[in-house]
């Protein structure tokens, strides 16, 4: 279990933010933005002395547990395993060709470390719970943590999983929303306004705190506050900016969103100097 | 008159309550046995389980697409559970959630559908599951069972909970008649041959079984011998049983409590065609929703009775 100082966490978000366009810019498709604005997030699970895993030993069932539910964020996640040892930076410039394990939406059939199967949106919490009722089970004291879009907040099913996760009080659960304000066709808030996230999880009885999810110091400290909470299900509402930190650059193209695209060479070669 | 009455069969119990019995067996032996309800417990007889073993019973609310995912973690760390609800709303409703949280990852879950088909009655269609096992059998890699007597699913839960990988087992509201008063010889996707005969055979599963031995026995009077096979296992199915049927039979009639397009009717169609094609025929809903009643009077009036069974089988067998 790394435990990288605040500034080795911040390098190690941007070497996987290099990762992330890289990869996606080589693959011609998929998620580049939506990947950006949860790069910290991320960052700091697996590599801030939060989670407890092996990457030999992908399937030790006292680790601990990143759910990815909006599945379509996969080059984040590939990008910090590779960087965990899970696999090389290598491997993953394969993403999403033919033959490659490394699809456009994560398979836990395919891949060693990947919890769980996600890319049909709403799900990832609910599977989460099934870790953390198995864990209570268990006398186990692994963590499971969960990340939602706040577009994917959208499914009914998550309100679901949120109330099941009060009653059975999974201290060891935490819900990320990486409030990033887009969604495929729009601002969140247009779409769907759920966006004040606060109040409703609190009122569901979780623990919630909403944080700028874009500034390491603050999500290392909402990590720790997080894993402090042992009686309750807790709740990071993650203010992101998709695509961070080059917005510009896509305000520039002409569309902030920039919503499952991915870089042209020009566009990645400038934003990894931005990035740097 | 209830199906299988004819054929001198007595009445035993629902297969819903077979499957309960059986679940609060296997619990004492497995603990990594668990349920996850969708507030049907009492209904589907998960509730014997979770009365029994409260530690390991999840009553999730009446939330089937949480319920089937939160199964689908569970499993993931090696838990064995079971989720029982009403067919149509476990399939229909929780589909996606059975698609992506367990089948795709083939999470061994144990997934069970009560009250199928229309012979609930009185609740009416919007109770009936009857496109079940259309759905189940689309997903890959799982398997999807529908027993016809008490010891039939008795056994059937037995193998599908001692089966590594995603099972559908289909279990109906009331009581229905005993095919093997001496216990059932089970095997998942082998088909049990009930009655033996030469100029026809008639395939079927659940209730239907029993339906299909009334139409035998109705048919010995007009000189045609009929095989009848339980086919209980849809998925995987068994290939040569119903090869050797339609080469040794030629003439084939399936029938199931179930809609026209996607069950067992349609899985045996394929392999008939893929491998020994004779004329066929098929007993079932049909392409409708059927609407509340007495359940007897339901199967009368949509036509999954002996007669019509027989029927079939004349006219399928008047095409050979």
């Amino acid at each position: 279990m790394p435990e990288l100082s605040l500034d080795g966490l911040k390098s190690k978000a941007t070497t996987i933010r290099e990762l992330i366009i890289r990869i996606t810019t080589e693959a011609g498709s998929g998620h580049p933005t939506s990947s950006l604005s949860a790069t910290e997030v991320v960052t700091a699970l697996y590599f801030g002395g939060f989670m407890s895993y092996d990457p030999k030993k992908p399937n030790d069932p006292n680790r601990d547990r990143f759910i990815l539910s909006k599945g379509h964020a996969c080059p984040v996640l590939y990008s910090a395993m590779a960087e965990a040892g899970y696999f090389t930076t290598d491997d993953i410039m394969t993403l999403r060709k033919l033959g490659s394990p490394w699809e456009g939406h994560p398979n836990m059939r395919r891949l060693p470390g990947i919890e769980a199967s996600t890319g049909s949106l709403g799900q990832g919490l609910s599977i989460g719970i099934g870790h953390a009722l198995a864990g209570k089970m268990d006398g186990k004291d692994y963590h499971t943590y969960v990340m939602m879009g706040d577009g994917e907040m959208g499914e009914g099913q998550v309100w679901e999983a949120i109330a099941a996760a009060e009653k059975y009080k999974l201290g060891n659960l935490t819900a990320i929303i990486d409030q990033n304000g887009y969604q495929q066709t729009g601002a969140t808030k247009e779409v769907l306004d759920l966006t004040k996230f606060q109040p409703k999880f609190e009122a569901f009885g979780w623990h919630v705190q909403t944080i700028n999810g874009n500034d390491m110091e603050t999500v290392v400290a909402a990590l720790k506050t997080a894993k402090g909470v042992t009686d309750q299900p807790t709740c990071i509402v993650s203010q992101t900016q998709k695509g961070y930190p080059v917005v510009p650059l896509l305000e520039a193209e002409g569309d902030p969103n920039y919503h499952g695209k991915p870089f042209s060479p020009e566009l990645a070669e400038k934003a990894i100097a931005m990035i740097g | 008159m209830y199906l299988g009455e004819a054929s001198g069969l007595p009445l035993g119990a629902a297969t819903r309550d077979a499957f309960g019995d059986a679940l609060k067996e296997l619990g004492a032996t497995n603990d990594r046995l668990v349920t996850v309800d969708g507030d049907v417990g009492n209904s589907t007889r998960t509730e014997p389980f979770a009365l029994a073993y409260p530690d390991r019973a999840f009553n999730v609310g009446i939330a089937e697409s949480n319920m089937v995912s939160v199964a689908g973690g569970l499993a993931a760390c090696g838990k064995v559970p079971v989720v029982a609800s009403f067919a149509c709303f476990l399939l229909d409703n929780a589909f996606d959630q059975i698609r992506m949280s367990v089948a795709f990852p083939q999470m061994n879950v144990k997934l069970v559908g009560s009250h199928a088909g229309i012979s609930i009655g009185e609740d009416g269609p919007s109770q009936m599951g009857i496109e079940d096992v259309a759905l189940a059998c689309s997903l890959p890699g799982v398997t999807v069972v529908v027993p016809s007597d008490a010891a039939c699913t008795q056994a059937a839960t037995k193998a599908c909970m001692e089966l590594d990988g995603p099972t559908y087992l289909r279990v109906g509201r009331g009581k229905v008649a005993t095919v093997y008063p001496d216990g059932c010889d089970f095997e998942l996707g082998k088909a049990i041959t009930v009655r033996d005969g030469g100029d026809a055979t008639i395939i079927a599963n659940g209730l239907m079984v029993p339906g299909a031995l009334d139409a035998a026995k109705m048919l010995e009077a007009d000189g045609i011998s009929c095989r009848v096979i339980d086919l209980h296992t849809i998925k995987p199915i068994d290939r040569d049983a119903i090869a050797a049927a339609a080469k040794e039979t030629g003439a084939i009639v399936v029938a199931e409590e179930h809609l026209h397009h996607g069950g067992l009717g349609s899985a045996v169609a394929q392999v008939v065609a893929e491998t020994a094609p004779v004329p066929m025929g098929f007993v079932n809903v049909g392409d409708q929703y059927a609407e509340s009643g007495d359940p007897q009077g339901l199967l009368d009036k949509y036509g999954l009775t002996g007669a019509a069974v027989a029927e079939a089988v004349k006219q399928a067998h008047g095409r050979k």
